[in-house]
C-alpha cells in the first residue's frame, strides 16, 4: 500500500533512527546497572540540550515510521482502506508525536 | 478436511521459510514496539506531573518478571533494528548478499545485545 | 530431503493415496476426497489426470507440456504453489494424503483452473512490455553478454508467467493493488535492457500504488520459483533505482 513518498518517508525515518536506537540501547545498558531511579535518569537528562535534541528527533522519526508501518499492516491484515485508513494512520502519528513530545519535555525541562 | 474458499487471503500462509520468518518477526516486533511506546511515553511524562509516581514505578521495575519483560522489549527493539538494517542493505546497497545468513545473524546479534542488557539488569 | 532411493521405497509404502481436491467456482466450493492408486514415479499431475480419467470426468484442470517447461500445471499442493508435473508424489505425500487446490491469489474459474487475467493485467500495468528504441531500418543493437546491466537483465528473462510466485506472495494476498513479483521482475529486466527506451516510464509505473515499494522482501517468490529466478532481488533493484532517481533529481 505504499506509494513512493510514504516509502521514502519510512525508509529515511528508519535510517535517521538507526544511530539513535543504537545510542538508546547503549544508554539503557548503562543506565539499568544498579537499578533505575528517577533521580538518576533526570540527573542526566534535565537541562540537557543534547538529550532534548536526541530524544526529540527520535520522537519525530518514530512517529512517522510507526504510523506508516502500522498503516501498511492494517491495510494488509484488515479490510480498512481509503480515508478511514489514512485517518487511523494520522491519529497514530499525532498520538505518538504528542505523547512523545511530552515525555521529552518531562525529562529535559529544568 | 478443510472447507471453504481456498483463496481466502487470511488462510494459512504459504509454508514458512527462513526469509518469511524474518519478515513476520520484523512485522510483529514493530507492532509490539508501537503498542508499547505510548505506555513508555506516559510513564516518562510522569516526571513532569507526578515525580513520586515515577519513582514508585521505577521501583516496581526491580521485580524479576519486569526485568524479563524489559529484556523482551530490548530483544524486540534489537531484532527490529538489525532486521531493518538488513532490509536497507537489500534495498539500497548494490551488492547481492546471502540474506538467509544475514537474517540468522540478525537473530544472533539481537540475542547478544539483549543478553548483555539482561545481565546488567539483574 | 528425500533422495531417489527413499522416494523409490515410499513408492511401495502404500497402495493408495487419499487426495483432497478443491472443487467449485468463483462463488465457492468444497473439498472432495478421492482414493488414488499409487504408481512408481508418480507426479501430482499424474494424480489429477487419473482422477479425471478414472474417477470423475467433471474435474477441470490445466496442463500442457507435462515436462516442466510451460508452467500451465501450477497448483497449490499441500498449501504450496508448485508445478504439478514436476512434483513427485513421494516428496509431498504426508500420512498417505495430499491436498490439491487452485493457485492462490487468483479468481477461480472452475476447480483447479484459475483466471490468469489479473496476473497479466498487472504485467501490463507495470510497463513490463518492451518499449522499442529502434526500428527495422536501424542497425542491430550491440549488446555485450557480460555487460553488467545485461547480466542483471538476463537473470530474469526465463520467466514463463506460471504465476507460482504470485500465488506464493502474502503481499499479493493482502494488497489487491500489488502488481506482484512476476510483473515487477519483468519490469526490472526491461529497465536493464539497453534496447528498451522507457526507463523513466517503467520507474513511474512501479512507483505508483501497489508498485515495488509495497514489497516486504519476504522472498516467497524466490523460494518457490521453479525456474530458480529471483524476483525479490529484481524488486529490490527497482527500489534502488527509484531511490537513486529521487536523490539525484529530488523527485519521486
Amino acid at each position: 500500500m505504499l506509494d513512493f513518498r510514504l516509502y521514502m518517508a519510512q525508509r529515511l525515518s528508519a535510517l535517521i533512527m538507526a544511530p539513535l536506537v543504537v545510542g538508546h540501547l547503549a544508554v539503557m545498558i548503562y543506565a539499568v546497572q544498579g537499578g533505575l531511579s528517577a533521580g538518576e535518569i533526570l540527573g542526566r537528562t534535565q537541562g540537557s540540550l543534547f538529550w532534548a535534541l536526541f530524544y526529540g528527533g527520535f520522537v519525530v522519526a518514530v512517529s512517522v515510521h510507526a504510523a506508516i508501518g502500522l498503516r501498511t499492516v492494517i491495510s494488509e491484515w484488515t479490510r480498512l482502506r481509503g480515508g478511514m485508513l489514512n485517518g487511523v494512520a494520522m491519529a497514530i502519528f499525532a498520538t505518538l508525536l504528542v505523547m512523545g513530545g511530552r515525555a521529552v519535555l518531562a525529562v529535559t525541562l529544568v | 478436511m478443510r472447507g471453504g474458499d481456498p483463496n481466502a487471503a487470511t488462510r494459512r500462509p504459504v509454508r514458512g521459510h527462513a526469509l518469511w520468518y524474518a519478515h513476520i518477526i520484523h512485522r510483529v516486533s514493530g507492532i509490539a514496539l508501537a503498542l508499547f511506546l505510548p505506555l513508555h511515553f506516559w510513564v516518562l511524562s510522569l516526571a513532569l506531573t507526578d515525580a513520586a509516581r515515577l519513582d514508585n514505578f521505577l521501583a516496581f521495575t526491580e521485580l524479576p518478571f519486569v526485568k524479563v519483560a524489559e529484556f523482551g522489549l530490548v530483544f524486540l527493539l534489537a531484532l527490529h533494528l538489525f532486521g531493518g538494517l538488513r532490509l536497507m542493505a537489500l534495498e539500497w546497497l548494490p551488492w547481492r548478499a546471502p540474506h538467509k545468513t544475514l537474517a540468522a545473524g540478525t537473530l544472533a546479534v539481537s540475542a547478544f545485545v539483549s543478553g548483555v542488557f539482561f545481565l546488567q539488569a539483574i | 530431503m528425500l533422495d531417489d532411493a527413499s522416494i523409490a521405497e515410499t513408492d511401495h509404502a502404500a497402495d493408495s493415496i487419499a487426495v483432497s481436491v478443491w472443487r467449485g467456482d468463483a462463488s465457492g466450493g468444497t473439498w472432495e476426497t478421492f482414493t488414488v492408486p499409487r504408481q512408481p514415479s508418480q507426479t501430482v499431475l499424474d494424480i489429477v489426470t487419473w482422477i479425471q480419467q478414472e474417477a470423475d470426468p467433471t474435474l477441470t484442470y490445466r496442463f500442457a507440456c507435462r515436462v516442466g517447461m510451460c508452467g500451465s500445471c501450477a497448483m497449490m499442493v499441500n498449501d504450496e504453489p508448485r508445478w504439478t508435473c514436476r512434483t513427485h508424489v513421494g516428496r509431498v505425500v504426508k500420512d498417505g494424503a495430499i491436498s490439491i487446490a487452485p493457485l492462490r491469489n487468483l479468481p477461480v474459474i472452475k476447480d483447479l483452473a484459475t483466471d490468469m487475467d489479473p496476473f497479466f493485467d498487472k504485467w501490463v500495468k507495470a510497463e513490463a512490455t518492451h518499449h522499442p528504441s529502434a526500428g527495422r531500418h536501424d542497425d542491430f543493437a550491440a549488446v555485450l553478454p557480460d555487460d553488467e546491466q545485461r547480466v542483471e537483465a538476463s537473470a530474469g528473462i526465463e520467466c514463463i508467467n506460471c504465476a507460482v510466485c504470485y500465488a506464493a506472495c502474502d503481499t499479493v494476498a493482502g494488497n489487491p493493488d500489488y502488481l506482484g513479483p512476476a510483473a515487477l521482475q519483468r519490469a526490472w529486466t526491461l529497465y536493464n535492457d539497453s534496447r528498451d527506451d522507457a526507463g523513466g516510464a517503467i520507474l513511474d509505473a512501479v512507483s505508483a500504488q501497489g508498485g515495488c515499494h509495497s514489497c516486504h522482501s519476504m522472498g516467497s517468490c524466490t523460494h518457490y520459483c521453479p525456474n530458480d529466478l529471483d524476483p525479490m532481488g529484481a524488486i529490490a533493484g527497482l527500489k534502488r533505482a527509484t531511490a537513486k532517481r529521487f536523490f539525484r533529481r529530488g523527485r519521486g
